[in-house]
């Protein structure tokens, strides 16, 4: 700790940060441009001029950039100085010399960086009256919009697009007082992590082009502290509505999980909750009432539900609560998780490595901190694009540490570091079937078939000194390979494993447990990172259940009457034809789901259930972690929560495990008491009857407009607001304006600070946690109590080398971050974006084998059924593979690796 | 005794002085020109709408009665998609004229707009809108904002040099 002077008052700082990042978190209010807590200093924008003092007799002083000084042991300096403020103001005078007089039409206004800070020094009259300078806009894809005419040159956007997020297609252009953000020429940004922009651009240069659609200001939002659904990653998002609209997804800072950034998938691919596909009333099938109410529904359920067998299906996107309320309704011998096969064995697999292993799996930040990396068979951008970033940080952190060492710079010196380090990285080895967007990073790249990638992490397994199997017949490639990985992570301070469902391959999942394991054998502080298929895939696992192979087998012979499917395309869980034949001896489907489906089309009785945006629950990420998504706004029409739906169809059928539940506190009561593995997530965020000052916390900023003319078209007498029973949230601007509890933050805003920015209000210290601690739970913990490793024995076996069969082929999935998640892609921008048609990806050498070329059409049977795809030629793609996107709409295939025969 | 008699002198005398009453509704009152009363949206001299939707006057509404969504037209052009002001709630204070950054919302001297029925008191965008610059005549906000709209592209707005070219090496 160092103590510092600032006007004159002594205060205790951390050493080693800036001198804006001590300011900050002091709670000065200090103006930056061209800092960024996760991009570090430049000194660009010179806005954070304060003064500083040889001693106390220095009265004169000398104006410093605060980003750019490291705190030291009694410094002395002035923020409120005279000429230190008149400075600021002077630059903030100079930036606006050509900033357009757009804030009108501008849509960042209302949450603008440089409107806070304009007003923040005090610049309130325009001295320049000259000509305005101006630019050309470019089309930068569905997803941004460009608006050049307001830059104010931070450079920021190029700093995060090309050094953070490691884009290639967007750069600085020109020169002097002309210089341009944006592509080479006109088309889609190509990063993943594009969206970012919006937040990062402090002015409006980079906006978000879905919000622009149907437009809506900051303060005119009803917003609730969610997390997204678009991976398993679980980052934390704000979602905010306006007119029963979903309006937009903002990041919420977890100094845990995301940080300050999300992925496009999950930042753009809301609309869906928007969708003209959304099921909104109930429908029962051969119904002769007009309007079915949801009495009628649940009288007409009642019947079958106490009258035959029933069995329950739950969903790996679906969340907790509701699964849960649905095993319990039809008991836990009636309830089947509804997953593919493949996904049930992974997550069995992985879950047990989590929980009885003795290796750590780390949370995104912590897998961000690793210094050395090793990717078995993920292709981490289409899969979990978000940890993808974090991997790209960890490659840094070795050439930083020894940038730092050697240039004598600290790690906030963001042009140092880059320059002292150039372009090298640290340990980072990908292998994966095909090539990665990480590649370019890699120390190597390998690409292998599925089974002979996991023997390459046994074989380094081995050389670590795990009991495996020896491993003989690898090539000199191969081996040199084995050596140089087992070399990198035991030179490791901090090594990270990641491997997932990516591949569909289990052996891979082993051979990283091996790894890691053989590494904590070794005393190190390796990580273990899963990726799972869905949001909550790893938390279905944790509840647990039987297979869905099993229900169709039961079906299938005649022992069960009715069918309940949570939240679940049943078509994407097991071939058409098995799908089909199923649902065709189901004698009654009851579907709970948001959007239309092929199994809504089978279904008997649909019941509208709420999207995350119309919902309360409960997720569980790849980390194990529990966090809990707030309704953000209140359902229309029929549309409920699924596991409220459920509780009715408990109450009315009776059901002693469901009696004396009805609100969300009360189920995640019953999970946490009945099930010993959730215990705690009641306690995720502040029950119901919480109460700061005997107010609730509003959804709504206190410049909410238009209460009492948004509904007078219809009635001008204003309906009462609707009343959240389930959680601590109020659904109106009524409530507590101080600091919710970091679990429930609806929307980041602080006395002059509109902008995102404001997050820097809400933490520890600047980048660190949340004030009352970063919100979730992890639920799972290494299991490190005996000697070596843990309570699960090493997986010694490794797969046969892979070996083509003649006349087939070995489909092994591809996936795409736009199209292969199922809700996403009912987005227009997303669906742009989607590889479009279902393709076959081929190794040349087999194409000429099978006489194809690219865009042919392909005939494969699998399991005896033919499919067709469209031929893409993919040299990395070892023989006797091919890969398939699965998860694309309308590829009829749901379940990869799998074999086809031409 | 005196007190009484001169307030009764005095009342006399008002029988010979001009009268203050108006024999409303046959004779109105003038009223002047700044007079806060019926709201109305102005277009600006080309004729287009003034509103770009920028939601300050909703924002500055202290009875929260102005409700709108922006929208925009293929060039870029912002304004209100719908605009609705209930004036059952409106207490006629102006800080939305105050908000307007485009002069679009503007308070007349009109205050006839009594109903019997409530509801009908809410009024839309088509009653909103008038064919008129009201009180400030002459300005054009796209004429002096940054933004490209149809008839106006990028270094046309009053001020504005002409787009930079970005592969000039020029200095």
């Amino acid at each position: 700790m160092a103590i510092i002077h600032i006007d004159g008052k002594s205060y205790d700082v951390k050493e080693g940060r800036n001198l804006l990042e001590a300011c900050l978190s002091l709670g000065i209010d200090l103006p930056y441009f061209c800092w960024h807590p996760a991009l570090g200093s430049v000194g660009a924008c010179r806005q954070c001029a304060v003064k500083s003092f040889k001693d106390e007799k220095d009265t004169k002083g000398r104006l410093i950039m605060s980003c750019m000084e490291p705190v030291k042991d009694q410094l002395r300096i002035s923020v409120t100085d005279q000429e230190a403020s008149a400075f600021r103001e002077q630059v903030i005078g100079w930036l606006m010399t050509n900033h357009p007089h757009d804030c009108a039409v501008c849509d960042e206004g209302g949450s603008c960086h440089l409107q806070d800070m304009t007003v923040m020094t005090g610049h309130s009259y325009r001295n320049y009256h000259f000509t305005k300078r101006t630019y050309k806009n470019q089309y930068l894809g569905p997803f941004l919009n460009h608006e050049m005419n307001r830059c104010i040159q931070c450079y920021r956007c190029v700093r995060f697009y090309k050094d953070f997020a490691g884009g290639k297609d967007m750069d600085v252009f020109a020169a002097h007082n002309h210089v341009y953000f944006g592509r080479h020429k006109e088309g889609t940004l190509e990063s993943e992590f594009s969206g970012n922009l919006a937040e990062i651009c402090p002015t409006g240069v980079f906006t978000d082009k879905t919000l622009k659609q149907h437009y809506t200001r900051k303060w005119d939002m009803t917003y609730a502290p969610s997390i997204c659904q678009g991976c398993s990653l679980g980052c934390n998002i704000i979602a905010g509505e306006r007119y029963g609209s979903l309006r937009q997804i903002s990041t919420r800072y977890n100094g845990a999980v995301n940080g300050y950034f999300l992925c496009d998938r999950g930042r753009y691919g809301y609309e869906f909750v928007n969708s003209p596909r959304r099921i909104r009333e109930i429908a029962i099938r051969n119904s002769t009432l007009a309007t079915i109410t949801a009495d009628d529904a649940l009288r007409h359920l009642k019947d079958k539900l106490t009258g035959g067998r029933v069995i329950g299906i739950g969903s790996p996107r679906a969340s907790l609560e509701s699964n849960f309320v649905l095993q319990q309704l039809v008991g836990q011998d009636q309830f089947y998780l509804g997953m593919t096969h493949t996904e049930h064995d992974l997550a069995t697999l992985a879950l047990k490595i989590l929980k009885q292993g003795p290796v750590r799996t780390p949370s995104m930040q912590e897998a961000a901190a690793a210094d050395a990396v090793l990717i078995l068979g993920e292709d981490l951008l289409n899969t979990a694009p978000m940890l993808g970033l974090a991997v790209r940080q960890a490659v840094r952190r070795q050439p930083t540490q020894d940038a730092m060492n050697a240039a004598h710079v600290l790690a906030w010196q963001d042009a140092a570091v880059r320059e002292a380090m150039q372009d090298r990285n640290g340990p980072c080895f990908i292998l994966n079937i095909q090539p990665t967007g990480l590649d370019e990073i890699a120390t190597r790249a390998y690409h292998a078939a599925p089974d002979n990638i996991a023997r390459i992490g046994f074989a380094v397994a081995q050389v670590l000194g795990a009991p495996v199997t020896v491993i003989t017949d690898l090539t000199e490639e191969e081996r040199q390979l084995v050596q140089q990985i087992a070399d990198a992570l035991s030179a490791a301070a901090r090594p990270l494993i990641i491997a997932g469902y990516g591949m569909g391959n289990e052996a891979s999942l082993r051979a990283a447990a091996d790894v890691s394991w053989a590494l904590h054998a070794q005393g190190k502080p390796a990580m273990l990172s899963f990726t799972m298929p869905e949001c909550n895939t790893l938390g279905l696992e944790m509840l647990g259940g039987l297979r869905l192979d099993s229900a169709v087998d039961a079906v299938l012979n005649g022992e069960v009457d009715t069918v309940i499917v949570l939240e679940n395309d049943l078509y994407r869980r097991m071939d058409k034809h098995t799908a089909d034949h199923f649902l065709k001896h189901c004698k009654d489907l009851v579907l709970l789901d948001h959007l239309y489906n092929a199994t809504a089309e089978k279904a008997t009785v649909l019941l509208p259930a709420g999207s995350f945006a119309e919902s309360d629950g409960t997720l569980v990420n790849n980390e194990g972690r529990a966090q809990r998504f707030f309704q953000v706004y209140g359902a229309t029409g029929a549309i409920q929560e699924s596991w409220r739906w459920l509780l009715q169809l408990g109450a009315i059928t009776g059901n002693e495990r469901l009696r004396h539940m009805q609100f969300l506190d009360d189920v995640t009561e019953a999970i946490a008491k009945r099930q010993p593995v959730f215990a705690g997530i009641d306690h995720l965020t502040p029950p119901a009857d919480f109460r700061i000052a005997g107010q609730k916390i509003p959804r709504e900023p206190h410049r909410y407009s238009g209460r009492t003319a948004m509904q007078a078209n219809v009635n001008v007498s204003e309906p009462k607001p609707p009343v959240d029973d389930d959680t601590a949230l109020s659904f109106t601007m009524e409530g507590y304006r101080g600091e919710p509890p970091s679990s429930m933050i609806p929307f980041f805003w602080w006395p002059g600070w509109n902008s995102v920015q404001s997050i820097n209000k809400f933490q520890v210290e600047i980048g660190g946690s949340l004030h009352d601690g970063d919100p979730g739970k992890r639920l799972l913990e290494p299991n490190g109590n005996s000697n070596g490793n843990g309570h699960i024995p090493w997986f010694t076996d490794a797969p046969e080398h892979f070996v083509p069969m003649a006349g087939h082929l070995l489909m092994v999935p591809v996936y795409h971050i736009y199209g292969s998640e199922e809700l996403s892609v009912h987005t227009p921008g997303i669906a742009e974006r989607s590889p479009g048609a279902p393709y076959i990806m081929l190794n040349p050498d087999d194409a000429k084998r099978y006489e194809v070329a690219e865009h042919h059409q392909l005939q494969l049977a699998v399991n005896g059924h033919p499919y067709t795809f469209t031929v893409k030629i993919n040299p990395a793609l070892h023989r006797g593979m091919a890969g398939v996107p699965v998860g694309l709409q309308g590829i009829g295939i749901a379940e990869v690796p799998e074999l086809g025969k031409l | 005794m005196f007190s009484l008699l001169r307030s009764m002198w005095l009342v006399f005398l008002h029988m010979f002085h001009k009268r203050e009453t108006y024999q409303y509704p046959e004779e109105k009152a003038p009223l002047p020109a700044r007079w806060r009363g019926r709201i109305a949206l102005t277009r600006d001299p080309d004729g287009g709408e003034r509103c770009v939707g920028c939601y300050l006057c909703a924002a500055a509404c202290p009875v929260d009665c102005i409700s709108l969504q922006a929208t925009e037209d293929e060039h870029g052009r912002r304004y209100p998609e719908f605009f609705r002001i209930n004036f059952s709630r409106c207490i006629f204070c102006g800080f939305c004229e105050e908000a307007c950054p485009t002069y679009a919302i503007q308070l007349l001297p009109d205050f006839e707009m009594a109903e019997y029925n409530r509801q009908n008191l809410v009024y839309e965008k088509e009653n909103l809108l008038i064919n008129s610059q009201g009180k400030y005549p002459g300005y054009n906000y796209y004429k002096v904002a940054g933004m490209a709209i149809g008839g106006k592209d990028k270094g046309e707005a009053e001020r504005e040099e002409p787009p930079v070219d970005i592969k000039s090496l020029l200095p």
